[in-house]
């Protein structure tokens, strides 16, 4: 329980926050937000229409019906950080490992989602690498981008091989959205940084040369442009790379206009936010909003030490002898409701459920089992 | 002007001494018993009633001596010369007055605290050294070759700012290494492990310096040995 003097704070600040969401609402269809929209859809199109390979085209969203939803499932692997093969066969097994993993499930999911950070120096013979190794996955492979795959030639060889970088789809009476949300505000021409030099500072989890990650103007814009043709009563789910909330600032959980992007989503009565990068189980909901994280098959990274949201029921510190622990993959459980049940499947412990009833009831029903080794 | 003054006195009082010490009377009777003591002009004197020519005279009487020399050479000026001589002398006498002050002062508090103390100075460069060590293993902790790694694997990738290498819970029995282990066998566990690198030596300046920042990222963290 917080004290009151806090709780009090709390609901100031709530009610502050509910004023300026209102507010950016009413600051909506704008002019200039509308050509600027034009301009990126015809852009987009061009770009889908001159590749071969569209794993995900731009498209334009129909409105979608809310009679007739399914439950279905769809499956994640997200942070491979792969090298090359000789200088890392680890990362190597364990990616095809995730895989296997997927390709064993009974019944298949409708698709997999590759949570970002495939690569880990954004080097093409790593993101090539990946390429060819997510080919083996038998679902549709849905792509999101990470920092490590962007910072070496801001996103060109991936772009390349895995198409635009944020897009939307429908998928089962479900409106999805992926993100590019680890833009960064150019800390590097002023310094003289090399392409390389970028990429190694930005590959610095805790590196504070970087700038904070951001979805950035343009790219709200074009959700903003792509949720107005989306009921309110539609499910949304929106897959980005960082936590599309302020965690830690230190380490880049975190995305600088999470509230512009959170304002964006705030009408609609569902939504499920799936992020990668924190590499661990991590939960959070923020009024209508439900967060999950991603497991990562390279390596856990450790909680942060401050402003882990309330719900995070924490998985247990990875064990430093055995090399594959705390990392897995996992599922996303879609329910007719349009609510989801997260589970993640990792590899040496039992699988964690994180279900919509534990985050609907704030955590007062079905809480997952805490660890008693929490981190340190 | 002054200066030549300063100049002066200090040979005068230089010369007096001399004189004092230099003459030579091995035998003399009570009625000689005279020590004359000359400035340097050749023409000022003091004569002492009672004292052989070579014997030692204490500092009070010394300074008794070449007061009056300087006082019976100062009347025999001209006003003017007079008058700035004396201006400087006393001003000379004050400051090192206030000196002996502050000097006795530093002492009287160095009593109190005891035997040694150390001054900001000394902080200063204690703590540039410490930093530069502390540096170094950050650079070491964030750097895959510096770490002597194989795979492209550097400690930062698990542990950013060292989280979760809990320094504070070593010493503690590992199972795995079926010993007692200290934070510098866990680091070495994992340069060869997920870094596959080669172990260091307890003392190789990388570990210092490893250790230093792994600590140094704990501050203020209770230590509790033995803790899993
Ligand atoms: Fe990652
Ligand atoms: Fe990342």
């Amino acid at each position: 329980m917080l004290p009151l003097k806090w709780e009090k704070k709390l609901q100031e600040y709530m009610k502050s926050r509910e004023r300026w969401f209102s507010e950016l609402m009413q600051a909506g269809s704008t002019w200039q937000g509308r050509r600027k929209f034009l301009k990126m859809a015809a852009m987009a199109a061009g770009f889908a229409a001159s590749k071969s390979f569209t794993p995900h085209s731009f498209q334009l969203v129909d409105v979608v019906s809310s009679d007739d939803r399914k439950p279905f499932t769809f499956a994640y692997i997200s942070d491979s950080h792969l090298y090359e093969k000789t200088l890392n066969e680890r990362f190597v097994r364990q990616l095809q490992r995730a895989v296997a993993d997927i390709n064993a499930l009974d019944p298949q999911p409708d698709f997999v989602l590759y949570g970002g950070d495939l690569a880990q120096l954004g080097q093409p013979g790593e993101l090539k690498l990946g390429a060819q190794i997510l080919k083996e996955i038998k679902a549709p492979v849905k792509m999101m981008v990470g920092e490590h795959d962007w910072f070496l030639d801001m996103g060109e060889v991936w772009r390349e091989l895995f198409g635009p970088p944020y897009y939307s789809f429908d998928h089962k009476g479900v409106h999805f959205i992926t993100l590019m949300s680890v833009n960064e505000k150019d800390f590097w021409t002023a310094k003289g940084y090399s392409p390389m030099e970028r990429m190694r500072i930005v590959a610095g989890l805790d590196d504070a040369r970087q700038s904070p990650f951001e979805v950035g103007e343009e790219e709200r814009e074009w959700l903003k442009q792509d949720l107005q043709k989306v009921d309110r009563k539609t499910p949304i789910v929106v897959f980005s790379h960082s936590p599309l909330y302020k965690l830690y600032r230190n380490w880049n959980f975190w995305t600088e206009d999470a509230e512009e992007v959170q304002a964006l989503l705030r009408p609609f009565e569902k939504v499920t936010v799936i992020h990668g990068h924190t590499h661990q189980v991590l939960t959070h909901r923020i009024g209508n909003i439900h967060f999950h994280g991603m497991l990562s098959t390279a390596w856990p990274w450790p909680y942060a030490p401050t402003g882990l949201p309330k719900l995070t029921v924490q998985m247990n510190r990875q064990n430093p002898f055995n090399q594959t622990d705390g990392l897995g993959d996992g599922t996303v459980e879609v329910h007719a409701t349009g609510r989801v049940d997260k589970h993640y499947n990792l590899w040496n412990r039992n699988p964690m459920r994180v279900s919509a009833r534990y985050l609907d009831s704030e955590g007062a029903e079905d809480r997952p089992p805490a660890t008693t080794l929490p981190s340190y | 002007m002054e200066k030549k003054l300063k100049v002066l006195v200090v040979l005068l009082l230089l010369l007096a001494f001399y004189v004092v010490n230099a003459q030579q009377h091995p035998s003399v009777k009570d009625e000689d018993k005279v020590m004359t003591v000359k400035l340097c002009d050749g023409e000022t004197y003091v004569q002492l009633e009672g004292r052989l020519p070579n014997e030692r005279l204490s500092r009070s009487e010394a300074e008794a001596v070449t007061n009056e020399l300087m006082a019976k050479w100062l009347a025999k000026q001209p006003p003017a010369v007079a008058a700035a001589w004396t201006k400087e002398y006393q001003e000379g006498k004050k400051k090192a007055q206030q000196k002996a002050q502050a000097k006795a002062g530093d002492e009287s508090v160095k009593q109190e605290k005891q035997t040694y103390e150390f001054t900001k100075r000394d902080i200063q460069m204690w703590e540039r050294e410490l930093k530069k060590l502390i540096d170094y293993g950050d650079q070491i902790f964030h750097d895959d070759q510096l770490i002597g790694s194989t795979n492209g694997v550097s400690c930062a990738m698990c542990h950013p700012n060292a989280a979760n290498t809990h320094p504070e819970t070593y010493p503690k029995y590992q199972i795995q290494l079926q010993r007692v282990a200290l934070l510098r066998d866990m680091i070495n566990w994992c340069i060869e492990n997920p870094s596959r690198g080669k172990k260091l030596e307890p003392d190789d300046p990388k570990m210092r310096a490893l250790e230093a920042y792994i600590m140094s990222q704990r501050k203020g963290v209770p230590m509790e040995y033995g803790k899993h």
